[in-house]
């Protein structure tokens, strides 16, 4: 009647759709925003309405709209936690207000800061991607080499292959780490650079 | 002008520079350096309190030349693009104060502002130090946001790791399946333990991955099955190399532990 339970010890080396529903009783919109509550929990990673479906046999609209829904009562409640999209997934986490005690609890200190030279650079690539270190140094006015390194050590960017010129010289861009580092949901969270120009003439 | 101390400070990060003009206009250098020769054009030109599209260039340039002067004297290393802007800053300077071309005087489209490319850059840049400054505000914001930490799950535990034993195991098969085999005790010159890790690292190297029952088959005698066992220890002691099983009781792999690389895809 039941299958066996599948043993722990089998790993799933691919996301295939485990379920099929076929015979199953349609779920309600409110079991869905639970289901997917449980597994945006558990994911160490921000994930997608399309892979929450996936696992769990729904479409992804559904899933999206259960999860919007969610995020809504989130809000709602007002309490420590909001769910959130960031890298292009979904993501709970705390709410900033309360990071002064959960620094208590967790007792890390923030990570080190860029330094200036660094944000510079990691601005000028997240904007114009993807770019090349002749057409940074032009931008900058000053030699990016070390900025380069460390951006890439922290894995904030990453190559993405050569430009098509005389000496084909590396190109880079920002990496998925970059997006959940400054809280973006995608590249298009970012501000337009031409705003920026506004401040200028007004300072 | 006032008597007190006018500062000018950079305060979304401590490590820029604060120069603070003291009663008698004397430039003095506080702490921290600026992120390029654009960054201090740009304090120079809002000191100045000068019109960005008016730049008095030889006002500027004097700034510029003493802030470099007090850079030196303070034992600073000048980095060579500070220079380089000197020198074109010099050069705007001498143009501005050539008189124009009789010739083309008539046709005034013509005549560049000598100022104009370096504006350019000035105002491109500053964009890009605003964007930076956002960029530093949202990683502000972002480091007060946590997430729990990752669940251990066979997903991010897939390849569960091989114990030695397990490796005993696939070994004394190996060995049973080689005494029935008939082989020819050649003699044959001994491989030599460094040789075989060599070769092992030569193998993993190329293939990243590596079936360990296909690699101790291809030994071909008892003496070299056992160097080669303790060359997979031994790698798997001391180098970027993991034993990994996919499958409980399936093949035991070698395989290559990345090192902190560049990730090939992006976001």
């Amino acid at each position: 009647m039941t299958e066996p339970e599948i043993e722990q010890t089998e790993t799933v080396q691919s996301l295939e759709p485990e379920v099929d529903r076929a015979d199953a009783p349609a779920r309600s919109a409110a079991e869905v925003m639970s289901i997917a509550e449980a597994i945006i929990f558990v994911s160490d990673e921000p994930i997608t309405s399309k892979t929450i479906g996936e696992i769990i046999g729904e479409d992804k609209e559904t899933v999206q709209a259960a999860v919007e829904e969610l995020q809504k009562e989130y809000e709602e409640r007002g309490g420590g936690l909001q769910i959130r999209e960031i890298a292009g997934g979904w993501q709970i986490a705390t709410r900033t207000e309360y990071h002064e005690e959960i620094r208590k609890f967790l007792k890390t200190r923030p990570s080190a800061k860029l330094s200036l030279a660094s944000l510079e650079t990691l601005a000028v690539i997240a904007y114009k991607q993807p770019v090349t270190v002749p057409e940074i140094l032009e931008i900058r006015g000053v030699q990016s080499a070390s900025a380069i390194k460390t951006l890439l050590e922290k894995r904030l960017i990453v190559t993405k292959g050569h430009k098509e010129t005389v000496g084909r010289p590396m190109q880079y861009g920002t990496s998925k780490d970059f997006l959940i580092q400054f809280g973006l949901k995608d590249l298009t969270d970012l501000p337009s650079i031409e705003d920026f120009e506004d401040l200028v003439q007004a300072a | 002008m006032d008597e007190q101390i006018e500062q000018f400070v950079f305060d979304f990060h401590k490590e820029t520079a604060e120069i603070s003009t003291g009663a008698n206009d004397e430039l003095k250098l506080k702490l921290g350096e600026f992120a390029g020769p654009l960054d201090l054009l740009l304090f120079l030109i809002k000191q100045e309190q000068a019109n960005i599209f008016d730049i008095p260039v030889a006002r500027i340039t004097d700034g510029y030349l003493t802030y470099i002067r007090l850079m030196k004297s303070l034992d600073i290393a000048v980095a060579a693009d500070f220079l380089v802007m000197a020198a074109t800053l010099i050069e705007i300077k001498s143009r501005m104060l050539l008189p124009r071309d009789p010739a083309a005087a008539g046709d005034a489209e013509e005549f560049e502002d000598p100022r104009k490319e370096l504006v350019d850059q000035l105002l491109e840049y500053e964009k890009f130090k605003s964007a930076a400054q956002m960029l530093y505000e949202r990683s502000t914001v972002e480091q007060a946001v946590f997430q729990r930490g990752a669940i251990e799950s066979d997903d991010n535990n897939a390849e569960i790791s091989a114990t030695v034993f397990d490796l005993l195991t696939v070994f004394q098969k190996i060995v049973v399946r080689h005494k029935d085999q008939v082989t020819m005790e050649i003699e044959r010159e001994e491989v030599s333990l460094s040789d075989m890790i060599k070769a092992l690292k030569k193998r993993i190297f190329d293939e990243i991955e590596l079936n360990l029952l296909t690699f101790f088959e291809e030994m071909h005698t008892r003496r070299e099955l056992v160097t080669a066992f303790i060359a997979v220890l031994e790698i798997v002691r001391t180098d970027h190399v993991k034993l990994v099983q996919k499958k409980t009781f399936g093949d035991i792999f070698l395989k290559k532990v990345e090192a902190a690389a560049p990730e090939a895809a992006g976001s």
